[in-house]
C-alpha cells in the first residue's frame, strides 16, 4: 500500500478521497490554484502545493506542474478524482513515465472507451448489447428501409448533420418509412445542406441505468450493482439512486454480466462505470438495455453504491492500484436498502440553470440525516472558475420510500445563504409524483421544468414575515435602550393596534402589506383580501418559530440591505423592499421646461423640435461671465419646441426649449 | 424597597361588577377613539387616496420608526362639538420615535373639512407645540390644510392663543434649538403658508404640496391674474425659484423618508439625568385595576392598590406613611426611572397638605419627576378646619405644586373637584401631561353639592319673600343642575375641550406614564425656586 498520495483535484471529491486515505494512514498531498488557496481540500491535506492560476488550464489541467508536485512531495501515486485529468490517457502515461502510480485504469482502456463509436463497435463484437442502428454510408431508400426493419420499429431517422430536432423523424410503422425518410432528407438538405441520414432504434421512456464495475490487475472483475441516473437536465445528473426502481434480479444479473464483459473487453483495472440506456415503456426488461459508454473513473454518484454495499470504493481503488486483488468476489457482494444522492449546486434553475457565484455566508447542511460530501465551508466563495457544486447529499434507508423521505427531510433542512442554489428545485423534484412512484425517465425534468423551477406563490404568512423583517420588527432592542418605553413598547397605541404599511416586491409583483402590531411579537397582516394573525414565539438566529392559524412552523428570515429572504423547508422566497431614498427617480421627475440658469448669450442650439434626446445630452450652450454653460436634457424625451436661436441674449429663467409631455 | 401587598383580587366580591362598569366606560371611549381615527369618513378618505395621497395616520406611521409607540395627545379634541364635523379637531398630534429620537408629530387631516383650523384645532396645535417646547421635542409638521376655517375666523384668528401663536411658537422654539421641520403634502394657504416658511427645513411633494399667501381664486379676485396652483406655489416653484421649500419629493412616501433623513441630521442626544434602575413589570397585573377600583366614585378604596399596578415590581417606598394619611406619598420606579408619587386617599386635611408640600420639596431637591394620581373631592370644610388654617395649608400645597420644575405628570383616576384639582396638579398647574380615566369626573364641585348650594340660595330667596317651595319643586329645580354637572364633568366632555391630553384605558396607565415621562426627559430638569409659603 502507498504511504503518500497526491490528489490531482479539488472540491468535494478531493476531500472525499483524502478522508479515506487519511483513515488508512496514508499522507495526503493536495494541489491548488490561486483561487483555492484557502479551500477546504487544501486545509485537509497534510501538505499542499500551489500549481498555478485560477483558470483550470493553468492549474488543475497542468500535467507538468502536478507531476512536479508529486515528485517534490515524494508521493507514490496520483488519484485524479473525476473530471479534470481523470480520463486523459496522456496524463496516465506522464504519471507512469515519472515512475508514479496512476490510481485508475490503464491508458489503453481509457483510449478504447474514449472513442465512442469505436467503443460501441467493440462492445457489439464482445457481445454487449448496443443500441441497434445503421450509421453507414449507403443511403439508397430500399437499403435504409431494410435496415429499419432489422432494427425494429419504432425507429428514429436522423439527419447526420442534424441537431435540435431538425431533420429528425420518429417512425412507428414500416408503411410510413418512405415518406418520413424523404421528409428528413429534405429537411437535412434545407437546414444543413446535407441529406445524409442515420437510423436508430427509437427508445421510448428512456432510463439511464449504469453499473459500477471494478477490476484488478490479476484478471478479476466484479460489478457492484446498478445506479439509476435518469433524473437529468441537459445531460447533467441531478438525483441518482441505487438500486434502480423496478429492477428485477434477472435483469440485474444480465446488466452486471454485460458490464463486466465490457470492462474485460478493454483490459480494465480499477473503478469504472458502464452506462446503459433502457426502454422503460413496459418497465425495465432484460432485453431492453443497450450500452452507451463507459466512464473510466470514479463517478460523482459513487456514494449511493457505497451506501447500499457498505464498501468504500476509494479504498478499493487504492488497494487495486497498489497491486492488490479486489477486496471481495462477486458472490460476497450484497445490496442493502436504498440510497439517493442529490447534487446541490450554486445555480439558478429558474434561469436555465445558470451557474451562480458568491460567498457562502451561511451553510447549514443536513449532517444528521445524510452523508454530506462537500468541499466548501461557510465563508468560502463559489468562483466562476470551477464546477459550482456545493455538496452531495446522500441518504440511505431500508427501502426506497424511507430513503426518499429522508432525502426530502434532508433537503428541507438544507440552508445556504449568499448565493442562488438549486436546493428548492431538488426539494420539489424529490416530491414530484412520477419520481416518487419510481416512474421517471431521462426526459422527466424537461417535461416538468416549469413546475419544478417555479416557486409556489408565497403565502400571506411568508409575505407577512418578510414585511415584519423589512420593518425591523424582528430585532430585539439591546442594551440601555431596551428599558426605554419608546423602545420596548413595540407598536404601542392608546387604543387598538398600530398599523404599519409595508411595500415589497416579489418578482414583478408589488405587494402591499398592512401589518397590525398587537404586541412585541404578535401581528395581524392584511394582504389583499386575506387577513391573518401570527405570533413569533421563538427566535434562534434567523430561525423563527411561528404560530399562525393553529399551526406551528419554522421559517428562516434573513435580510441583506433591501433584500429579504424567507425560507420555509426548501422553498425560498426573495423580496425586495422599496427604499424611498435610493429609489431611482422616474424620468418624468425632471420638468418639461429647459430654462436659462443665468443671463447670457446663446452660443449654440444643438437640437431642433422633434429631435429625440437622451438624458444628459447637451441641448443649448450659452455664455455668461466668460464661461460656457451647457444645458443638458434632464431626461430622455422628444423636443417639443425651441424658443431661442443662436446669438440670442437670454435672461435668467427664460424658457429656452420644451420637451414633450410624458404620458404616464 | 418595600413591595406593596394587595388585599383585593379577582376573588373579592365587587371585582366582577367593578370590571363590568369600567369596561362599559372604556367601550364608550373606544367608540369615540374609532370616530377620531376615521377622520372625515369613508368618502373623504377615498377621495384623498384617489389623489395619490397617503392617509394621515399612515403618514404618521411611516414617518415614525417602524414599531415605534405613538403617544397620541388630544385625540378626543372637538369630540361631539361642531355637530361632529371635526373629528380629532382635524389633526393628529403625538410623540413617537423617528430615527431613535422622540419627536412631536403634527399632521393635518385633510379628510376633515380640508384640514382647516377650527377653534379647537388651533388649541390642539398650540397644546402640541407646548408639549414639544416644554420637553424639547423636535417638531415635524405634516402640512395639508386649507388654513383657518373662515366661518369661525373670530375664534381662530385674533387672540393671543389663536392662529398667530403657532408661528410665534415656531420662531421661539427654533430660537431655542428645537428643530422645526415641515413636510408640505397638500395646501398651505394664507396663514398656513407660514408653517413651512417658518420651519428650519421644509420638504414639499411635487404636484401636490402648495404654499401661497393667496390661492388662485383670491389672486384672480385681487389682481385678475389667472394662474394654476402648481405654477403659483407648487413644489417646483418653491424648491427651484422661491426657496420657500428646500427639498422636492416625488410623493408622500418619498417626502416622509426625506423627513426621517432630516431628523437623522439633527445631531441631538437625549440627556441622561436620572439614576436608572433595572426596569421591571409590576407584580400585579395592571388589568386588575378594573376590578379593584370601585365603579362608584363615592366608594372609598386604598389608592395603593392602584400604585401596585403601575410601579416597577409593585414597589413603593412610602414617605411619612403614618402622617396625613389621606395623601399617600412615596418613591418608586417606572421603567427603571425614579419617580415620586402623590396620590389621594381621601379628603385633604392640613396635615396631608403639609406632607404633600414636604414630599414635593424633596422631589424637586433630588430632581425626581412627580406623578399625581388625582381622586379628590376637595379640602376639608367646616369651622374647625377653617380656623386651623386649612386655606393656608392648601395654599402651601398649591404653591409647591405650581413652582415645582421637575416633570409633573397627572392622571385623574377618580374625582377632580374644586381646590383639590389645584393642589393635585390640575391642568392650570402645567403638568407636562394630564391624562384621565374613563370613570373620572371633573368639576368645581360635585353635581349634587352644586344643586344643593343653588337650591339653598333659591329657597332662601323664596322664603325671604314669604313664599314656599315644595320638595317636588326643589327636586325639579335640582335635576337639570345635576344633569348639567354630570354632562360637563364627563371625561369626554373635558377631553373634547382639551382640558386634558386624553382619556386613557386604565390598564395602560403604566405605559402612558412611562412614555410620557420618557418624553419629558428630553428636556433637562431645572432647579426649582418656591414662592413664599404662608406659615
Amino acid at each position: 500500500m502507498f504511504s503518500k498520495i497526491l490528489i490531482a483535484n479539488r472540491g468535494e471529491i478531493a476531500c472525499r478521497i483524502a478522508r479515506t486515505a487519511k483513515a488508512q494512514g496514508i499522507s495526503v498531498v493536495a494541489v491548488y490554484s490561486d483561487a483555492d488557496e484557502n479551500a477546504l481540500h487544501v486545509a485537509m491535506a497534510d501538505e499542499a502545493y500551489h500549481i498555478g492560476g485560477s483558470a483550470v488550464g493553468e492549474s488543475y489541467l497542468n500535467i507538468e506542474r502536478i507531476i512536479a508536485a508529486a515528485l517534490a512531495s515524494g508521493a507514490q501515486a496520483i488519484h485524479p478524482g473525476y473530471g479534470f485529468l481523470s480520463e486523459n490517457p496522456a496524463f496516465v502515461e506522464a504519471v507512469e513515465a515519472a515512475g508514479l502510480t496512476f490510481i485508475g485504469p490503464p491508458a489503453s482502456a481509457i483510449r478504447a472507451m474514449g472513442l465512442k463509436d469505436a467503443a460501441k463497435a467493440l462492445m457489439a463484437r464482445s457481445g454487449v448489447p448496443v443500441v441497434p442502428g445503421y450509421h453507414g454510408e449507403r443511403q439508397d431508400t430500399e437499403f435504409l428501409a431494410e435496415q429499419a426493419l432489422q432494427i425494429g420499429y419504432p425507429v428514429l431517422i436522423k439527419a447526420r448533420a442534424g441537431g435540435g430536432g431538425k431533420g429528425m423523424r420518429k417512425v412507428e410503422l414500416a408503411d410510413d418509412f418512405h415518406e418520413a425518410l424523404l421528409s428528413a432528407q429534405r429537411e437535412g438538405l434545407a437546414s444543413f445542406g446535407d441529406g445524409h441520414v442515420l437510423i436508430e432504434k427509437y427508445i421510448a421512456n428512456p432510463r439511464h441505468v449504469e453499473v459500477q464495475v471494478f477490476a484488478d490487475s490479476h484478471g478479476n472483475a466484479v460489478h457492484l450493482f446498478e445506479r439509476d441516473c435518469s433524473l437529468q437536465r441537459r445531460h447533467q445528473k441531478v438525483i441518482e439512486e441505487a438500486p434502480a426502481p423496478g429492477m428485477s434480479a434477472e435483469m440485474r444479473e444480465a446488466m452486471g454480466a454485460a458490464a463486466v464483459k465490457a470492462a474485460q473487453a478493454v483490459g480494465y483495472e480499477g473503478a469504472g462505470t458502464v452506462e446503459f440506456i433502457c426502454d422503460s415503456s413496459n418497465g425495465l426488461q432484460p432485453d431492453k438495455f443497450w450500452f452507451m459508454e463507459m466512464n473510466t473513473r470514479l463517478q460523482v454518484e459513487h456514494p449511493v453504491t457505497e451506501a447500499i454495499t457498505g464498501e468504500d470504493l476509494v479504498l478499493w481503488q487504492l488497494q487495486v492500484a497498489a497491486g492488490g486483488p479486489l477486496p471481495k468476489r462477486q458472490d460476497a457482494l450484497q445490496m442493502r436498502g436504498h440510497s439517493f444522492e442529490a447534487r446541490l449546486y450554486a445555480e439558478d434553475p429558474a434561469n436555465n440553470f445558470l451557474p451562480a457565484i458568491g460567498e457562502i455566508a451561511a451553510l447549514n447542511l443536513p449532517f444528521e440525516l445524510a452523508r454530506v460530501d462537500s468541499g466548501v465551508r461557510a465563508g468560502d466563495s463559489i468562483t466562476p472558475y470551477y464546477d459550482p457544486m456545493i455538496a452531495k447529499i446522500i441518504v440511505h434507508g431500508n427501502n426506497r420510500a424511507s430513503a426518499l423521505a429522508k432525502l426530502q427531510a434532508a433537503l428541507a433542512t438544507t440552508k445556504i445563504d449568499g448565493t442562488t442554489t438549486n436546493a428548492a428545485f431538488l426539494f420539489r423534484l424529490s416530491q414530484q409524483p412520477e419520481y416518487v412512484a419510481g416512474e421517471m425517465d431521462t426526459l422527466l425534468i424537461d417535461r416538468e421544468l416549469e413546475s419544478l423551477t417555479r416557486p409556489a406563490k408565497p403565502t400571506s404568512l411568508i409575505i407577512a414575515l418578510a414585511a415584519i423583517a423589512e420593518l425591523g420588527l424582528l430585532q430585539d432592542q439591546a442594551g440601555q435602550d431596551a428599558k426605554e418605553p419608546f423602545a420596548s413598547l413595540t407598536g404601542w397605541r392608546h387604543f387598538g393596534p398600530a398599523t404599519q404599511h409595508c411595500h415589497l416586491q416579489w418578482g414583478d409583483e408589488l405587494l402591499d402589506v398592512a401589518l397590525g402590531i398587537l404586541a412585541a411579537n404578535r401581528f395581524t397582516a392584511a394582504i389583499g383580501d386575506e387577513h391573518i394573525e401570527l405570533q413569533i414565539f421563538a427566535k434562534e438566529g434567523e430561525n423563527l418559530r411561528v404560530m399562525s392559524q393553529g399551526q406551528q412552523r419554522t421559517f428562516r428570515v434573513s435580510q441583506h440591505r433591501t433584500r429579504i429572504s424567507v425560507a420555509c423547508e426548501a422553498e425560498h422566497y426573495a423580496f425586495t423592499a422599496l427604499d424611498q431614498l435610493t429609489a431611482e427617480d422616474d424620468s418624468t421627475e425632471a420638468g418639461n421646461s429647459i430654462c436659462a440658469a443665468m443671463p447670457g448669450l446663446v452660443l449654440a442650439v444643438q437640437v431642433a423640435a422633434g429631435d429625440t434626446v437622451q438624458a444628459g445630452q447637451t441641448l443649448v450652450i450659452s455664455e455668461a461671465m466668460k464661461m460656457e454653460h451647457a444645458l443638458k436634457a434632464p431626461r430622455d424625451g422628444v423636443v417639443a419646441s425651441v424658443h431661442v436661436a443662436e446669438g440670442a441674449q437670454v435672461n435668467e429663467g427664460q424658457l429656452l426649449l420644451s420637451l414633450e409631455e410624458v404620458v404616464a | 424597597m418595600s413591595v406593596l401587598g394587595s388585599t383585593l383580587g379577582a376573588a373579592s366580591p365587587d371585582y366582577a361588577a367593578n370590571e363590568e362598569a369600567h369596561l362599559a366606560a372604556i367601550a364608550e371611549i373606544e367608540t369615540a377613539s374609532a370616530l377620531a381615527v376615521a377622520g372625515g369618513g369613508e368618502e373623504a378618505r377615498a377621495r384623498h387616496e384617489g389623489r395619490g395621497k397617503i392617509l394621515p395616520r399612515e403618514r404618521v406611521a411611516r414617518l415614525l420608526d417602524p414599531g415605534s409607540p405613538f403617544l397620541e395627545v388630544g385625540q378626543f379634541a372637538a369630540h361631539g362639538m361642531y355637530e361632529g364635523a371635526c373629528p380629532a379637531a382635524g389633526m393628529i398630534a403625538g410623540i413617537g420615535r423617528i430615527e431613535g429620537q422622540e419627536c412631536m408629530v403634527l399632521a393635518n387631516d385633510a379628510t376633515v373639512k380640508g384640514g382647516t383650523y377650527f377653534p379647537l384645532s388651533v388649541k390642539k396645535h398650540l397644546r402640541a407645540q407646548e408639549i414639544a417646547w416644554e420637553n424639547r421635542l423636535p417638531c415635524i409638521y405634516l402640512v395639508d390644510s386649507g388654513g383657518a376655517n373662515l366661518p369661525q375666523q373670530d375664534e381662530v384668528f385674533p387672540d393671543k392663543e389663536h392662529f398667530g401663536r403657532i408661528f410665534f411658537n415656531q420662531a421661539t422654539m427654533s430660537a431655542e434649538g428645537i428643530a422645526q421641520i415641515a413636510v408640505v403634502m397638500g395646501s398651505c394657504t394664507a396663514g398656513g403658508a407660514y408653517v413651512p416658511a417658518m420651519c428650519d427645513e421644509t420638504i414639499i411633494v411635487r404636484e401636490q404640496g402648495t404654499i401661497f399667501l393667496a390661492g388662485p381664486p383670491l389672486v384672480k379676485a385681487a389682481t385678475g391674474e389667472v394662474v394654476s396652483a402648481e405654477d403659483l406655489g407648487g413644489g417646483d416653484v418653491h424648491t427651484r425659484l422661491s426657496g420657500v421649500a428646500d427639498v422636492l419629493a416625488r410623493d408622500d412616501a418619498h417626502a416622509l423618508a426625506l423627513a426621517r433623513q432630516a431628523v437623522r441630521n439633527l445631531n441631538r442626544r437625549k440627556p441622561e439625568q436620572l439614576a436608572r434602575a433595572q426596569a421591571q413589570e409590576p407584580l400585579y397585573d395592571p388589568a386588575e385595576l378594573l376590578g379593584v377600583v370601585p365603579a362608584d366614585l363615592k366608594t372609598p378604596y386604598d389608592v395603593r392598590e392602584v400604585i401596585a399596578r403601575i410601579t416597577d415590581g409593585s414597589r413603593f417606598d412610602e414617605f411619612k406613611a403614618r402622617y396625613g394619611t389621606t395623601l399617600v406619598t412615596g418613591f418608586a420606579h417606572l421603567y427603571g426611572m425614579p419617580v415620586g408619587i402623590v396620590a389621594n386617599n381621601g379628603i385633604l386635611f392640613s396635615e396631608a397638605a403639609l406632607k404633600g408640600v414636604h414630599f414635593v420639596e424633596l422631589c424637586c431637591q433630588r430632581k425626581i419627576p412627580l406623578i399625581f394620581l388625582q381622586n379628590i373631592t376637595g379640602f376639608m370644610v367646616g369651622q374647625k378646619y377653617e380656623a386651623g388654617g386649612i386655606a393656608k395649608d392648601g395654599a402651601k400645597l398649591v404653591t409647591a405644586v405650581a413652582c415645582a420644575k421637575v416633570p409633573k405628570l397627572t392622571v385623574i383616576i377618580g374625582g377632580s373637584f374644586g381646590a383639590g384639582n389645584y393642589g393635585m396638579c390640575g391642568r392650570a398647574y402645567s403638568p407636562r401631561f394630564l391624562w384621565t380615566w374613563p370613570n373620572s369626573r371633573i368639576s368645581v364641585m360635585g353635581g349634587a353639592q352644586a344643586a344643593g348650594v343653588l337650591a339653598t340660595v333659591r329657597r332662601d330667596g323664596i322664603e325671604r319673600k314669604g313664599g314656599t317651595w315644595s320638595a317636588a319643586d326643589e327636586e325639579a329645580f335640582k335635576a337639570p343642575i345635576v344633569a348639567q354637572f354630570e354632562e360637563q364633568g364627563h371625561p369626554l366632555y373635558a377631553s373634547a375641550r382639551l382640558w386634558d391630553d386624553g382619556v386613557i384605558d386604565p390598564r395602560k396607565t403604566r405605559e402612558v406614564l412611562g412614555l410620557s415621562l420618557a418624553a419629558c426627559l428630553n428636556a433637562p430638569i431645572e432647579d426649582t425656586r418656591f414662592g413664599v409659603f404662608r406659615m
